[in-house]
């Protein structure tokens, strides 16, 4: 078991020094403010696609509420900045704490259903919680809340996105991720060596919410004002798309599926009238060549010439 | 007052699917260490009776008691860690998992380190995984699956599969196994080193078994005591050699008049 520290360790180091280019190229100026605006987006995303991908990817319950959690966590999150001055990190962790609470409350009925039906269930929960928000005067209803503290820094978004990624991997390889696993390859099996298959999907259906909420109070935090109307459903969709794209059950493939997505329609955006087209293309394509995303049940450290460097160890989810 | 030797028993036990007796009135008494073989004609409820000991079903009459407790309205995880372990006639493996993980996970309910534990890896984590990977791999070892400990389930050929499907149910650690049609699809080979593993495994780990099983072979081979259930009910029950001259159990194989 020493092996997984030192890779723990490896991947550590090289996303410090991930960090160090990316943050020097932001204070040189190097990067448009664009791209860095697109820089912190792509982080945010990969928060979202990785906690979703906890829900759908590894414990199989197939929820489309994301953008809902993420609504609950950016607007808990402004409220208090902006109108009590908590400090940010404080107002983060609020933020995740309300979405997660609302994911364990809306979960232990709502996962009782399975497939298409959970679908439904969770999109119309994210429906129901931007239409409430829509309607609260409080936090500007419709015409969204204005005069947000612009906190959300490089720093920030990328080690609360190295915290997400190294929970959310070291969750999947434990005795509770495995639990997880089980449910999604079997639920009758998993309950069968005495997994309590209820009590695992809430778990994975409150973090993943969680994590979503603290991922909507960075991306609020990135703007002067938010509304509503950025968490629709086809936001859900998005993270679905990077989830599916990058591979479903693969933290490496939520971070290159967060990766790629966000980077195309940033590098369209010029031109929206193509973007669409070539998004449509290129999962039509990527369903016809490797219908498993580009990571599927796999990781980086798992693969040819990285399994030099990162000893293989029992679990293919290291 | 029960005796200290019963593990399981099952009093007048019924299962009702809408108009249809799936199982009717069964009675059935294990006593620590037996092997005991439930043997009839397709249909006629064994996999039923299985679903209902293990919290799959719940009867709709009667009680079933597992070392003196009442197991009735248990869920299947709470019957599993009470100390009941299975197999599947239809696998049911995790079969986009590895045949190492299939196992480690039933290991599930020993494991004592919690969330955060885990995810910071502190404390129990390394301590309690590294024993349980040794675990794991002592029971592949078992049934010769050491070397394919790192292969998808899936791929595995069928008799592999149904030999990791014990050694999954085996780290579940039971006291009462129930082994449904272990040896179903296997060849007379196959069988015959299935039956020597059962024997062996049962001495090993201390286990009672209850196996249904279609391959008289194996049946009267290994089993002390066997039940016969046609249409529901118990038609006859006894030592292999009082079954196979049993008039009933020869009507219900073979045909009456």
């Amino acid at each position: 078991m020493k092996y997984l520290r030192k890779n723990d360790l490896i991947v550590l180091a090289l996303s410090l020094v991930l960090f160090a280019v990316l943050q020097g190229l932001i204070s040189g100026r190097v990067l448009s403010s664009f791209w860095q605006l697109n820089l912190l987006i792509i982080g945010i995303n990969i928060i979202l696609s990785a906690s979703l991908n906890l829900i759908n990817g590894y414990t199989g319950q197939f929820s489309l509420g994301h953008a809902g959690f993420m609504a609950v966590g950016a607007y808990v999150g402004v409220v208090l900045t902006t109108n009590f001055h908590v400090p940010f990190g404080l107002a983060l962790i609020a933020g995740g704490i309300a979405a997660g609470c609302l994911g364990f409350l809306v979960g232990i009925p709502t996962l009782r259903l399975r497939g298409d039906y959970l679908a439904i269930a969770t999109l119309g929960l994210g429906e129901i919680i931007r239409i409430v928000i829509m309607n609260i005067q409080y936090v500007g209803g419709a015409a969204g809340f204005k005069g947000i503290p612009h906190n959300t820094t490089f720093a920030w978004v990328f080690f609360i996105m190295l915290f997400t990624l190294f929970f959310i991997k070291n969750f999947v390889n434990s005795n509770h991720g495995r639990a997880c696993l089980a449910i999604r390859e079997n639920e009758i099996a998993a309950e069968s060596m005495g997994v309590n298959t209820t009590k695992y999907k809430v778990m994975a259906f409150t973090i993943g919410a969680a994590f979503a909420g603290v991922a909507g109070g960075l991306f609020a935090h990135c703007f002067y004002i938010i509304s509503p109307s950025s968490f629709t459903f086809m936001q859900t969709f998005n993270y679905l798309i990077m989830v599916v794209m990058g591979g479903l059950g693969s933290i490496t493939g939520s971070i290159a599926g967060a990766f790629v997505v966000t980077f195309i329609s940033a590098a369209l955006a010029s031109w929206p009238e193509f973007r669409m087209i070539i998004y449509a293309i290129a999962l039509i394509l990527l369903m016809f060549y490797r219908p498993q995303g580009l990571f599927g049940y796999m990781e980086l450290t798992n693969m040819g010439i990285f399994r030099r460097i990162f000893k293989k160890g029992g679990t293919p989810h290291e | 007052m029960s005796d200290m030797n019963e593990i399981l028993q099952a009093e007048n036990v019924s299962e009702v699917f809408g108009g249809l007796k799936a199982v009717s009135d069964f009675n059935l008494r294990l006593e620590r260490g037996e092997l005991v073989g439930l043997i009839g004609p397709n249909g006629a409820g064994k996999t039923t009776v299985f679903n209902m000991l293990t919290g799959v079903y719940q009867p709709t009459s009667g009680n079933i008691s597992f070392e003196g407790e009442s197991i009735v309205g248990l869920k299947p995880y709470q019957v599993t860690q009470r100390g009941i372990a299975r197999t599947f006639q239809n696998i049911r493996l995790f079969s986009e998992l590895t045949v190492l993980e299939n196992v480690k996970i039933a290991f599930h309910y020993h494991v004592k380190y919690g969330l955060l534990e885990s995810v910071l890896r502190i404390g129990r984590y390394f301590q309690e995984e590294e024993a349980i990977e040794e675990e794991s791999r002592k029971l592949l070892k078992i049934f010769h699956l050491e070397d394919k400990a790192d292969e998808v389930a899936k791929n595995l050929p069928y008799g592999a599969q149904r030999r990791l499907e014990i050694a999954r149910a085996l780290a579940a650690k039971p006291k009462l196994l129930l082994l449904d049609e272990p040896a179903a699809g296997m060849n007379p080979q196959e069988t015959k080193e299935l039956m020597d593993m059962i024997r062996w495994i049962r001495h090993e780990f201390g286990l009672t078994i209850l196996l249904i099983e279609h391959d008289m072979s194996l049946v009267m081979g290994i089993c002390e005591r066997i039940y016969v259930l046609e249409y529901g009910e118990v038609i006859a029950q006894g030592t292999p050699e009082e079954i196979k001259s049993n008039p009933e159990v020869i009507r219900a194989y073979l045909g009456g008049e």
